[in-house]
């Protein structure tokens, strides 16, 4: 079973009815419920500081759509649905990019001793 | 080449637990350059696992989507400014749910032959929900960039009119499900979809605006989730759910900073509020204030042993973080106590406030947050309000018929000196008077908030 987890037609590129078991569906509810209560625990010991921050990263995490995206672009065969996954592409990639190097800047703004350093 | 499926999956593993740990890395200021560092490389990774997995025919379409990200996301990430990154934040989420919206419309049309009455629900779900948070996303990014007025559009029934958008979404929603080979219901509920998040957030006043960035982070979080459950992606379920979960915790701390529910913020009318509130102000002006200039203020400071700045949005838009920065490291130099009090909604996005003043060189073990600054009030010899208006206003905790009763506030009041630098006597966003200008122990500074800084980092310097 756990081979198939990840894709059901890793080979063909027809698009075909994803495999879908009911089992599949009760692991995936189980997956959610889980990551749901772990965000929660995890954002509320992120400290208030860093919210800005942090909300550019769970917004360049989430553009992990980028992946379904892809996996249409290999699927489809219809010239128009190809270019919608090629847009969803251009978008998500764009999030994550502009979302990690924003996180990076962000984050390096926050120094804990008085520098010298004249304000810009 | 096919590769097995299992190798592919433990990526996955790796990649979720690299996301784990950057937001666990986010926990604490000095790990959290790693936060963002070990989130890429997981995104690299899972992307990767899943090119190894999935073949794609035409390579140049790949390449040339990959290189717009880089060529559009790199300048944006660069040169936003801190003031701004609340527009970014809003127009990286309308980019992100429209993404997810289009993915959830080429699987509609790919799928919608085969697949099973569960995957065409979540699909529809995951569609109404990508493009009503796009249109939102981007009225947010509109209001604040200042492109359109921030206060609430308001009209009689606006509620209804906006939910029975949402219905008739919902419902053109439940046809495709029945009927999935009626492609043509799809752009009618994209439609419908996009009209509701645009009444939605027009609907949302300006002060609003933590809240509802938060709540829209969390639906484009969700939307991922959910083409995680139809393309049976482990993956995307993780990450949509860490992503959903994040958006709506920063929101509920948002709105109880507030002292307002997500319903409220979403269709209570704040507007109405405000023009109830207006005459009741314009009459308190007559009411007595002491007032002083910021030489008087200079001489003031320099008997002080602790002085709490508290900080608003007003003092970002006056761009008066350097200033004040300045005056608190002329305090400093004469030996004076300087802590930074940080409301939650300070700013226009969760933790803005703190990003202003990290620019602006305050170290951030200066910044406090509200229920570890408030005990310290007491023994606080002046505190500085520069912008805030409503989350000083004693109201809060006094009198039962103010709209901003209930609302958690800073507790400047109860500093032996409060200084109030501030432009005119006019109320806050909720349209309420503050109590704080008629105490005995307040004195006001009329005034641009960058100018009386600065007239006062002259004064201190002067002695």
């Amino acid at each position: 079973m756990l081979l198939e987890l990840v894709a059901s037609n890793v080979t063909s590129t027809a698009p075909a009815a994803i495999s879908y078991t009911s089992q599949d569906l009760v692991t995936n509810l189980l997956i959610f419920v889980m990551s749901t209560f772990l965000g929660v625990e995890l954002i509320r010991h992120v400290t208030r500081l860093l919210h800005t921050p942090l909300m550019a990263l769970t917004n360049a995490i989430s553009s992990v759509s980028m992946i379904a995206a892809l996996i249409v672009m290999s699927e489809t065969t219809d010239q128009t649905l190809l270019i919608l996954a090629t847009v969803g592409v251009a978008l998500a990639s764009t999030n994550i990019i502009s979302g990690f190097i924003l996180v990076e800047r962000i984050v390096r703004l926050f120094k804990s001793k008085p520098k010298g350093k004249p304000a810009k | 080449m096919t590769i097995d499926p299992a190798y592919i999956l433990a990526l996955y593993v790796v990649a979720v637990v690299l996301f784990i740990l950057s937001l666990r890395f986010m926990s604490d200021v000095k790990t959290s350059r790693w936060g963002g560092r070990s989130a890429a490389l997981g995104m690299a990774i899972g992307v990767v696992a899943t090119l190894l997995a999935y073949q794609i025919q035409r390579v140049d379409l790949l390449v040339g989507a990959i290189l717009v990200g880089f060529v559009v996301g790199t300048p944006i990430a660069l040169r936003v400014a801190t003031t701004a990154l609340p527009q970014r934040t809003a127009i990286s989420q309308a980019f992100g749910s429209l993404a997810v919206a289009l993915v959830g419309a080429a699987e509609f049309y790919d799928y919608h032959a085969t697949a099973n009455t569960f995957t065409l629900s979540v699909l529809s779900a995951e569609m109404i929900l990508g493009f009503l948070t796009f249109a939102g996303s981007c009225i947010a990014f509109a209001k604040l960039q200042e492109l359109i007025p921030g206060r609430p559009f308001v009209y009689p029934g606006k509620n209804f009119v906006s939910i029975a958008i949402l219905l008739v979404a919902a419902g053109v929603g439940v046809f495709l499900v029945a009927e999935p080979s009626q492609t043509f219901a799809l752009p009618i509920m994209a439609a419908f979809a996009l009209g509701f998040g645009f009444l939605l957030v027009m609907g949302i006043g300006g002060a609003d605006m933590p809240t509802v960035i938060a709540i829209l982070n969390a639906y484009t979080g969700m939307s991922a989730a959910a083409l995680g459950f139809v393309l049976n992606n482990k993956l995307l379920i993780v990450a949509g759910s860490l992503d959903g979960s994040s958006g709506f915790v920063l929101a509920l701390i948002m709105s109880q900073a507030m002292n307002r529910s997500f319903t409220n913020v979403l269709f209570g009318g704040v507007g109405a509020k405000v023009t109830k509130a207006v005459p009741g102000a314009v009459a308190a002006q007559a009411r007595p204030v002491q007032s002083l200039s910021a030489d008087d203020v200079a001489t003031i400071l320099e008997n002080a042993r602790s002085v709490v700045v508290v900080p608003g949005y007003g003092m970002a838009v006056a761009q008066a973080q350097h200033t004040v920065k300045e005056v608190t490291d002329l305090l400093q130099e004469k030996g004076i106590d300087v802590k930074y009090g940080i409301h939650p909604v300070a700013g226009r996005m969760p933790g803005h406030m703190n990003v202003l003043l990290a620019e602006a060189n305050v170290p951030y073990d200066q910044l406090w947050e509200m229920e570890k600054i408030n005990p310290m009030f007491p023994e606080t010899d002046v505190a500085i309000v520069v912008g805030a208006n409503d989350v000083t206003n004693p109201a809060a905790r006094t009198k039962a018929d103010s709209p901003l009763y209930g609302m958690p506030i800073m507790n400047v009041d109860k500093a032996k000196t409060v200084i109030f630098i501030k432009r005119s006597m006019s109320p806050g966003f909720s349209g309420s008077d503050n109590e704080l200008f008629y105490l005995p122990n307040t004195w006001m500074v009329f005034g641009d908030a960058k100018k009386v800084l600065s007239d006062l980092a002259a004064a201190l310097k002067k002695d």
